[in-house]
């Protein structure tokens, strides 16, 4: 790394930048924001999806007919320095299913099916309550048991990122609190309710990582939040951590977006925030850590927004994992009569789901409920004309136009080029585009692909080094087996030339002999 | 109760524009320069662009069938009727119904539909049909009107109608009577003749800057110009560079040798330079698309105009100067590429 841009760095928050692109999007957060926080009650089951957090499955770990407690285990991971997925409630196993789990590919996946007692029982929890002096790693492996995850929506495992920071070396550790996208507003209520808890985590993470600041980015619009949080800061009297505010300008709480806002740097193409001593944590993930460290108790709940025309009442609630979206939608008042679509996240990067029979999931920041007049017609795609308007809005500086073309073409070398598998993904394009051409889906296209055609590259690679091999052993085999018939040819030669003298020599004394007989 | 809903893909938003949108904003910003083109020229040009009109819908009628291409989006598209505008404005008033018909079979079926239709063309349509009938049909696209202030006779529309329809003027007229050299023409005859530009200024078809009527018909067409600035249909790259560069090396070439340069302002306010940095040269289908390729290619067709109306064989150079640099383009958005983030 550049010496200027590792001090750089290190001023994280003292002066804002910009980044390239961005929307101004309507906010329509507010309907969410005026009814304070509640908890959804028990559903009648729980379907406790195994696929909790980025990349596979988990192992499941209990059995049919068996009794849980609130925070028992009931799966574990085995990748990304594993973790684990609980019991949202106390109740008994009453199956494990395949069905619908709130994917983005709409596929399905096991559920372990929980019949809660209505008793919501702790199982003995654990807490590390001097968590000052604790060892770091006992704090990571504190965070991995507890089956935290980011909550931004990447669900990536906490503890994973934690650990891969530390042993690179952090000096900053960033709290993102600005939700970019529309109508999501679980991290402002959260910063409002709950803000003594988001600075707890934020100094728990910054031991836990090796830190020596936290800077909590709020946007500007976030009025009642900057002061909730000042005063939870100013009571615990730390003055490692500071509060700034960015402009509102969609998709500034991108982590990539977000640490070019607060440093002027860029994240390297490949790399990591660790990379500039970063280390980025949404302010939802936060406060779960601090309830997994001081209090003891794992994951088992989160803010979930739920909004939209479609919805009667919109709100806030804070919901168990495994609840059906519909119970939530039902405490929200149910739906309007024109409600067509169901988006779980935001308007932007969030995905539709075709039932509301679906489970919460860690990652369910937003059940989006939109009417027909909010979502877009079934429009008919025109030709690109080139207008570059996807260019100038592009955070990753991109070409989509470009990007699209190649990829449409299946130039797939030339669209890695073109910087295919830098896109975000953030639909600023797609919001754009007067040919309303679903770039973002061709991207998403683009990559898997990418990701496809990398892994046939290595298998085939892997086949020729295999043939290879097979050939020049082969090749061996014959040389030496040619060798040995050789040597063995050389030597019955040998022996047959030894006999022969061996006789012209028995012949010569013979006839020696004759002679002098 | 579970409730069963229909899926699709993200954004979940209403687009913020339409193809079609944009081309419409494109004809709105240039109605305040045809309304001042008609005030100052007479009604010609206002039949002029029906006739253009209608060939184009006409041709892309019968483009779009021969491709197999369903009609309603792309002839609701209004880009056949922004090429056959443009196109109109490049001709004299008078010109006779068939420059229309060759200019938008050029612009619409070979430069358009042959190139792969909307979005696929290399070359500005409305700068191909133009540049055809000008090559072609050199002593029609030559007979300009002057303003109707100045001319001693002045057509009534149905004048105008027949003279364009039969070729034919009005009984006792002339061309010689209602056609007048352009302010480029004339300085070009007159710089030929040996004389100083500003000799050549004394005709009475310049005005302040420009040539009159012509100043303020460009004035116009810069305010539309600016209009679709405010509205981000166009960027203010290739504008502000084509215009900058003219204006930049007219300077130089006045302050060098002002009895054969006109002052940069006359480069300004005559001919086709003020369209073709707003409407023309922005066209985003034939252009640069990256910001830095934008620039160049503003400032090749500022250089380029310039240089065809200094030592060209045409008094007006806009449309080879674009043709020019729209072959140019690819290559120029090949190497200005932005850095792409975190690379």
């Amino acid at each position: 790394m550049h010496i200027d841009h590792a001090e750089q760095a290190r001023t994280a928050g003292e002066q804002l930048h910009h980044f390239h692109g961005g929307l101004r999007l309507r906010h329509n957060k507010k309907n969410s924001c005026e009814t304070p926080l509640e908890n959804a009650p028990l559903p009648s089951l729980f379907y406790v999806p195994l696929l909790q957090q980025y990349g596979k499955e988990a192992e499941v770990t209990v059995a049919t007919g068996q009794k849980v407690l609130k925070g028992d285990a009931i799966g574990c991971f085995g990748h990304l320095g594993s973790g684990c997925v609980h019991a949202p409630s106390s109740g008994v196993v009453k199956a494990l299913v395949r069905r619908p789990i709130s994917h983005p590919s709409g596929s399905d996946g096991w559920c372990v099916v929980i019949e809660p007692d209505g008793l919501d029982q702790w199982k003995e929890l654990e807490p590390l309550t001097d968590w000052i002096k604790a060892d770091p790693a006992l704090l990571r492996q504190k965070i991995r048991d507890s089956g935290i995850v980011g909550l931004g929506g990447a669900v990536f495992p906490t503890a994973y990122k934690a650990d891969d920071a530390s042993s690179r070396g952090i000096h900053t550790l960033i709290l993102n609190g600005s939700e970019c996208e529309p109508y999501i507003s679980c991290d402002e209520m959260l910063m409002r309710e709950q803000p003594d808890s988001i600075v707890l985590g934020a100094r728990i993470l910054q031991r836990a990582v090796g830190a020596t600041r936290t800077v909590i980015a709020i946007e500007d619009q976030m009025g009642a939040v900057n002061h909730a949080l000042k005063q939870a800061v100013e009571n615990v009297g730390d003055k490692s951590i500071k509060i700034v505010k960015v402009t509102t300008i969609y998709p500034e709480g991108g982590e990539k977006q977000l640490i070019q806002v607060l440093t002027g740097l860029e994240v390297p193409a490949g790399g990591r925030p660790a990379d500039l001593g970063l280390l980025c944590q949404n302010v939802a993930t936060a406060s779960a850590v601090a309830q997994a460290v001081v209090e003891g108790k794992p994951l088992v709940e989160r803010i979930v927004t739920v909004t939209g025309n479609g919805i009667r009442k919109p709100r806030n609630l804070v919901a168990r994992v495994g609840t059906p979206i519909s119970d939530l939608v039902d405490q929200c008042g149910g739906y309007t009569n024109d409600v067509a679509r169901l988006v779980l996240g935001g308007p932007m990067m969030g995905y539709s789901l075709n039932s509301d029979a679906n489970p919460v999931i860690k990652a369910a920041n937003c059940i989006l409920a939109l009417t027909e007049l909010d979502i877009r017609q079934s429009q008919a795609e025109m030709p690109c004309i080139r207008c570059g308007e996807c260019a100038r809005v592009c955070p990753a500086v991109l070409l989509p136009q470009q990007l699209d073309w190649l990829i449409r073409n299946q130039q797939w070398d030339d669209a890695a080029d073109c910087g295919l598998t830098d896109c975000i993904e953030c639909g600023c394009c797609d919001m754009v585009c007067p040919s309303h051409i679903p770039l973002t889906s061709w991207f998403c296209f683009g990559k898997s692909e990418l990701r496809s055609l990398a892994i046939e590259r290595k298998q085939a690679e892997t086949a020729k080094h295999r043939y290879e091999a097979r050939d020049a052993r082969l090749l061996r085999i014959k040389q030496e087996r040619r060798q040995r018939m050789d040597e063995k040819k050389r030597a019955i030669k040998d022996k047959a030339e030894k006999q022969k003298k061996l006789a012209e020599a028995i012949s010569r004394s013979r006839a020696r002999q004759d002679r002098n007989e | 109760m579970s409730r069963k809903f229909d899926t699709g893909v993200a954004p979940y938003f209403p687009p913020q524009s339409t193809v079609a949108g944009v081309m419409r904003q494109v004809l709105y910003a240039l109605l305040p320069g045809i309304i001042v083109y008609t005030w100052f020229f007479g009604p010609g040009i206002l039949v002029q662009i029906l006739l253009a009109v209608i060939f184009a819908l006409l041709f892309e009628t019968l483009m779009l069938k021969a491709r197999k291409q369903s009609l309603k989006p792309f002839l609701g598209d209004w880009s056949a009727v922004v090429t056959a505008v443009l196109f109109a404005l490049c001709l004299p008033p008078l010109a006779p119904w068939w420059v229309a018909l060759v200019g938008m079979l050029f612009a619409i079926v070979v430069a358009k539909h042959l190139y792969g239709g909307l979005g696929q063309n290399m070359f500005n349509p409305a700068m191909v049909g133009y540049v055809v009938v000008l090559i072609s049909f050199p002593q029609v696209m030559a007979l300009w009107s002057p303003p109707t202030s100045i001319a001693s006779h002045s057509l009534a529309i149905g004048d105008v109608f027949s003279t364009v329809f039969t070729g034919k003027l009005p009984p006792g007229l002339t061309w010689d009577a209602v056609s007048e050299a352009t302010p480029l023409d004339a300085i070009r005859t007159s710089l030929a003749s040996g004389h100083m530009v500003s000799e050549a200024r004394q005709s009475p078809v310049f005005g302040d800057f420009g040539g009159l009527g012509w100043e303020w018909i460009a004035n116009m067409y810069a305010l539309g110009g600016f209009w679709l600035l405010w509205r981000r249909i166009i960027s203010w790259h290739v504008p502000v560079m084509m215009v900058g560069s003219v204006v930049a090396l007219g300077l130089v070439a006045y302050l060098v040798d002002p009895g054969s340069n006109p002052v940069p302002l006359q480069h300004l306010f005559s001919g086709a330079l003020v369209l073709g940095a707003f409407f023309i040269a922005t066209d985003p289908v034939t252009g640069c698309t990256s910001t830095r390729g934008r620039l160049i290619f503003g400032v090749g067709v500022g250089i380029i105009t310039l240089s065809i109306r200094r030592w060209g064989g045409y008094p007006d150079g806009v449309a080879f100067a674009v043709l020019l640099m729209n072959m140019a383009a690819p290559l120029i958005d090949r190497y200005t590429r932005p850095r792409i983030f975190g690379h």
